[in-house]
């Protein structure tokens, strides 16, 4: 009994703890969920999950099933973020302890009873308690917002600190934070009132099912803003959160961090105000511009600092012992890859598309285009993810070869996968429909090869860690220890401050 | 761990570089008769029908005919050589435009007298003039000599494909008819039945299984033979038959609407008639055995400019008169 409650509390109150459990949630919710489309229906996979788990399928609820399925899996990406953020960031404990267990419940309720109202009949108790689940999460992210308060002077950095600062100590990557927490509640609460006009004015759709429709109502405009800026602020979270991790400072920083902040508020102003407004786009594009300098500066810093950290030890590096040096980590530096890759098959694209609009989409009929647009943010969604695993893994302590083998297969078959997937949603650039088929059926098993090759080795990773909860003496426990270390010294340093601040307050009155 | 990692690559690679590679019109299958009439038409009377995903209770006020079947390749020739005859269509250069691009294409083609240009953003004008019908180019299913067309016998009666909007419009108009607005075909597609606040999302009922369409993967009696690349299939296979072709076996389930229609789920997409204000792409619905099965629920659609061609795109057409 001991030694469960031992692993709970693992599980459930450290960071990496609770980290691995919103993993698991989402590795086993895609695992399972995953059957149900593309090649698994081919293999006649998803009539043995449907009748096993005994889902109802209604083919009219299919969208607002899918929808449901994102809501579920966003909820836990979300909580993998917060408590990367409030391990990283400085806070009180009682803070974090507060924003992580609320966020937890939150995010499991949603998932839980999201699926079970969107599978397994519409049973509407189950979706109110999804709403209660995604109301947690907001709360949490309430919480969060007022934690990570910059202008709390006793988070205001010192004068000599080589990280973005105002004169006074102002801590901009602070402000960064939570700029972007306050910018995801605005845009959660876009969606959430969106949502509550639901037939009432309002139906089910996926935005790339209507993206040809000459008209759009204001409440579809309000869902494709909220869909596209809650992605777009996911990435933004986990580009800071790899900042802290590479100890992102100096002169880049410095720029970086104040352009950050304007980019996420001109980014979720323009994603917003597609509501109203029909030039909204140009305003996007400049928060998107804004928005991914900060990035470009994190990758050359994070790449430079992985080059000097690997050649420290040779007086005159040569061109390849600097590459080595650089290729040396593959989680430290895929980090920034994958954020640069992402130019390549997701921004690249984009850009590409808006250009040619008028001869591409007038040319293409609407499900080569739709292709595009669903191919577009799949792939940045699993960058994302892909980077949640590289520092993830790094938190767990992967180490050696294993460090080695993990980190290069996530990056080289997620970008096979990625690249193969941008080839195909282009495909009628350069073939035309009689000869597609060779090419079709090239990129999508190097889709589902290295899709398939990612799921192995989270798969084997996974496995190690369940395995290792068996032992008395595992990974768990020296991370769970080290994690009660830091907390207990924190803590210890907080009190310690906390005395000074009463002492002083004592000392004051008796004078 | 390395060989395991490098052999699992090079296999992968084999079994890609294995994958045939025909292509569409490479395929020539065996004739089918399908026992089903190209010729005939069903009336769908005036009445209230569930109308998109939502099932939204609509309207149409007016009884109508619409074909049992998508028009077949050999009606399609007929179709050429009897307008070729009569001055209303010719063989020639056309130049096609689609959004700011502009090319020249050898085909049929004949007048359209432009749609209405409302000058909103992105409004492409569809200018009257001579429009290009069907191009002469690889996987139309028509040989002509002149300005003769016989149909390719084995493709005789499947659906005819490679037409542009303007060439299926032009169809349906020289026998008095006229493509099918969406309310037109979704009611034809899906009856009137309500069942759980819903109306049928496939014409045949609620599920789909592969015997009951031609889609992307579903096994077909061509995929079996060819590959997953599949093919279209003759009008009114899906009627409950049992084919024997090549020593292979297909037993199909009876697949027609409420109504007796065809292929209103899968085989190809159809052309519609509406003209959407400020695009004017022109819309499609039914799904092709191009498409996964999601795609072929009755309201799902597809759109394209109506200068777009290819083959997995049909069309049937209805009239007002009941003949």
């Amino acid at each position: 009994m001991q030694a469960l409650k031992k692993r709970l509390a693992y599980l459930f109150t450290s960071t990496r703890g609770l980290t691995l459990v919103a993993i698991s949630a989402v590795s086993l919710v895609t695992a399972i969920w995953g059957t149900l489309s593309g090649p698994m229906v081919e293999w006649g996979i998803r009539d043995i999950t449907v009748k096993v788990l005994g889902m109802d399928l209604t083919q009219a609820a299919r969208e607002g099933r899918i929808i449901m399925l994102y809501h579920t899996i966003a909820m836990a990406i979300l909580a993998i973020e917060v408590y990367f953020i409030t391990e990283s960031v400085p806070m009180k404990r009682n803070q974090q302890v507060m924003i992580n267990g609320i966020i937890s419940v939150g995010y499991l309720t949603a998932m839980i009873f999201g699926l079970l109202f969107g599978y397994f009949g519409h049973n509407y108790a189950f979706h109110g308690l999804f709403l209660v689940g995604q109301s947690l999460v907001f709360f949490s992210g309430i919480l969060l917002a007022a934690a990570l308060w910059p202008w709390n002077k006793e988070y205001y950095l010192p004068q000599d600190s080589p990280y973005a600062k105002t004169k006074k100590g102002f801590d901009w990557e602070r402000a960064a934070f939570f700029t972007m927490a306050v910018a995801t509640l605005l845009s959660a609460t876009w969606g959430a009132v969106t949502g509550s006009f639901w037939s009432n004015g309002h139906e089910t759709f996926l935005a790339e099912d209507l993206i040809r429709h000459p008209d759009h109502t204001a409440l579809q405009k309000a869902i494709i803003g909220h869909l596209h800026i809650m992605l777009s602020l996911t990435a933004v979270a986990i580009t800071l959160i790899v900042g802290r991790w590479l100890d992102f400072k100096g002169k880049l920083h410095q720029w970086a961090m104040p352009l950050m902040n304007l980019g996420i508020i001109v980014l979720t102003a323009g994603a917003l105000s597609v509501v109203w407004l029909e030039w909204a786009h140009t305003i996007i594009y400049g928060g998107a511009v804004l928005v991914m300098i900060p990035a470009l500066f994190y990758v050359i810093y994070s790449w430079d600092k992985l080059i000097k950290d690997g050649t420290a030890d040779i007086e005159k590096p040569t061109f390849f012992q600097k590459l080595a040096a650089l290729l040396r980590d593959p989680l430290k530096f895929g980090s920034g890859w994958q954020m640069v890759f992402m130019n390549f098959t997701v921004s690249g694209v984009g850009i590409f598309m808006a250009v040619k609009l008028d001869e591409i989409f007038r040319v293409w009929p609407a499900r080569e285009e739709r292709i595009t647009l669903t191919g577009h943010w799949h792939i940045l969604a699993a960058l994302i993810a892909t980077i949640i695993l590289f520092y993830y893994a790094d938190l767990s302590g992967l180490k050696g070869k294993v460090r080695k083998w993990f980190g290069w297969t996530v990056i080289i078959m997620s970008d096979l996968a990625f690249a193969s997937a941008t080839v195909f949603s282009m495909k009628r650039l350069f073939v035309d429909e009689f000869s597609q088929q060779p090419l079709v059926n090239t990129t999508m098993l190097a889709i589902d090869f290295g899709l398939g090759a990612i799921l192995v080795a989270l798969a084997i990773f996974l496995v190690w860690r369940l395995y290792d909860l068996f032992l008395k003496n595992g990974e768990w426990k020296k991370e769970f220890m080290n994690e009660k270390r830091s907390n207990a010294e924190a803590e210890l340093e907080e009190q310690k401050r906390k005395m000074e601040e009463l002492k002083a307050t004592l000392e004051e009155i008796s004078q | 761990m390395k060989r395991i990692f490098l052999s699992l690559i090079f296999i992968a690679l084999a079994a890609t570089a294995c994958q045939p590679t025909t292509n569409i019109s490479a395929i020539t299958p065996p004739y089918i008769d399908t026992g089903v009439d190209p010729e005939a038409w069903v009336t769908v009377p005036a009445g209230d029908f569930p109308y998109g995903q939502e099932s939204h209770l609509t309207s149409l006020d007016y009884d109508y005919q619409i074909m049992v079947t998508d028009v077949t390749v050999s009606q399609y020739a007929e179709y050429l050589n009897s307008a070729l005859a009569s001055g209303d269509i010719y063989s020639g250069d056309f130049t096609v435009e689609a959004g700011e691009q502009v090319w020249t294409e050898k085909g049929v083609g004949g007048y359209y007298p432009g749609d209405p240009f409302q000058g909103g953003r992105h409004e492409e004008k569809i200018k009257a003039g001579d429009h290009l019908f069907l191009p002469f180019v690889e996987g139309v299913r028509l040989n002509h000599s002149g300005d003769v067309f016989t149909p390719v016998p084995e493709y005789a009666n499947h659906p005819m494909t490679m037409v542009t909007w303007f060439g299926a419009n032009a169809y349906c108009q020289y026998y008095g008819g006229r493509l099918p607005l969406a309310a037109e075909w979704e009611k034809a597609a899906r009856g009137i039945k309500i069942s759980n606040d819903d109306g049928l999302p496939f014409p045949w009922g609620e599920e789909i299984h592969r015997n009951n369409a031609n889609y992307y993967s579903s096994f077909d009696l061509f995929e079996k033979m060819y590959g997953k690349l599949g093919n279209t299939t003759p009008v009114g296979f899906y009627n409950g038959r049992t084919y024997t072709v090549d020593g292979l076996t297909y037993q199909t389930l009876d697949s027609a609407s409420p109504y007796g229609l065809y292929d209103m789920a899968g085989n190809v997409w159809q052309w519609l008639g509406d003209d959407l204000p400020y695009q004017h792409y022109r819309y499609m619905r039914g799904g092709s055995f191009y498409s996964y099965e999601v795609d072929l629920r009755v309201w799902k659609e597809n759109s394209a400019g109506p200068q777009f061609y290819s083959p997995q795109v049909g069309f049937r057409c209805v009239r007002y008169e009941v003949k």
